[in-house]
């Protein structure tokens, strides 16, 4: 790739994303973009950029940009987090919600593996069902579209996948696994831009948001942490990575990520 | 130091996965088959087998299957490591007794996590 070409990348995934993206790690560019440009008919990089460039094609746009969106996930991934989530916050918020749904959030779901983690857990767990409303968002359409198949490889339910879980929850499939429809329909799916006014997605009482805040360049961090509070219900719990911070909101004691509101109101963490 | 004991007829699978294992603290032993991996077992208790299905004399599910009928006392982890991928099939080694289930190819993260949840690291 070109430096201008490299530029032009790193520019667009801040202004419509607030993506942080070094343009002198031109590998990481090259090997995310390469197959954008093969799946858009290109015969390079530099053509697709080029088509950026001068079509200012908002589909082509997105294209690139998505292409950049971090995409490192796996099921269970942490599992302390999920541990506690099912041991403790899960039966904690479910005290609380009464007879009102308990709304969860995965708010950047990449491929569905941690809202079907999510969702494994609450198909385990007897005492929920339809009581809950499970709800998931990405950045990248793409993701979204293989998300919602839950068509997995081999070797992606090795990565955190139990194999009791694997036979409980999934089916055979011509390639690879296939979540079973009973869990698979337990989640609602959309487009959603974190830095972007996110209101009408209304509250929620637990928000997983993971190993997303430091890709993301400072203002949009912000941002983002701003909309993720907002959107998090009186008593509600934020989960982040562990080593992320929210402004606003404390780490509850020994739960590394699990963020809830000083004081005040009782918490689910 | 806990031991492992890597049961495939297949030496390259035993070399592949001794050196992941050891790279995880284990002492490695190894046997070709299920029977070899028996009289293995009654000699000296291993912490966790990585166990192959398809092998010659006895196969990982009949060595399973004696396994766990065996008198009471310490039984390893078993977590079978085989190219069958057919969920029916994981289901019967995981009723026959098998804590884990590692469909190969592997690599050293995946060996990792499954010893993790299978309770052996």
């Amino acid at each position: 790739m070109t430096p201008r070409d490299l530029e032009l990348a790193a520019k667009l995934c801040a202004e419509r994303a607030g993506l942080s993206v070094d343009p002198d790690k031109h590998y990481l560019l090259e090997n995310r973009l390469a197959p954008v440009a093969r799946r858009e008919g290109f015969s390079s990089i530099e053509e697709l950029m080029a088509a950026v460039r001068n079509r200012e094609e908002e589909r082509m746009v997105w294209a690139v940009v998505e292409a950049m969106w971090p995409a490192e996930t796996s099921f269970f991934r942490d599992p302390a987090t999920f541990e506690l989530i099912a041991s403790d916050v899960l039966p904690k918020l479910a005290r609380r919600a009464g007879k009102a749904p308990l709304r969860i959030w995965s708010a950047n779901c990449g491929a569905g593996q941690e809202v079907y983690s999510l969702a494994m857990l609450l198909a385990e767990q007897t005492s929920f069902g339809a009581g809950v409303e499970l709800f998931a968002s990405d950045l990248c359409e793409r993701r979204l579209e293989k998300a919602q198949s839950g068509l997995y490889s081999q070797f992606e339910v090795q990565r955190g996948l139990s194999a009791h879980r694997l036979v409980r929850h999934f089916e055979s499939a011509e390639e690879g696994f296939v979540l079973s429809p009973r869990v698979r329909q337990t989640v609602r799916w959309r487009r959603v831009n974190l830095i972007e006014d996110i209101a009408r997605l209304g509250q929620f009482e637990l928000i997983v948001c993971r190993h997303l805040s430091a890709h993301l360049a400072q203002a949009a961090r912000e941002r983002l942490f701003a909309n993720l509070t907002s959107a998090r219900a009186p008593g509600g719990c934020l989960v982040l990575g562990g080593g992320e911070t929210a402004p606003g909101l404390v780490c509850a004691a020994e739960r590394p990520g699990f963020h809830v509101r000083p004081g005040g109101e009782r918490a689910a963490a | 130091m806990k031991i492992c004991l890597v049961v495939d007829d297949s030496r390259v699978i035993r070399k592949v996965a001794r050196r992941i294992l050891e790279d995880l603290g284990f002492e490695v032993a190894e046997a070709a088959d299920g029977v070899e991996a028996l009289a293995w077992c009654r000699t000296i208790t291993p912490h966790v087998i990585l166990l192959d299905w398809n092998m010659p004399n006895m196969n990982g599910l009949e060595f399973i299957t004696q396994l766990r009928a065996e008198p009471a006392g310490d039984q390893p982890r078993v977590i079978f490591c085989s190219v069958e991928n057919d969920l029916e099939r994981i289901r019967q080694a995981m009723a026959a007794g098998a804590d884990e289930y590692i469909m190969k190819p592997f690599d050293g993260d995946i060996v990792a996590s499954k010893l993790t949840m299978a309770g052996a690291l």
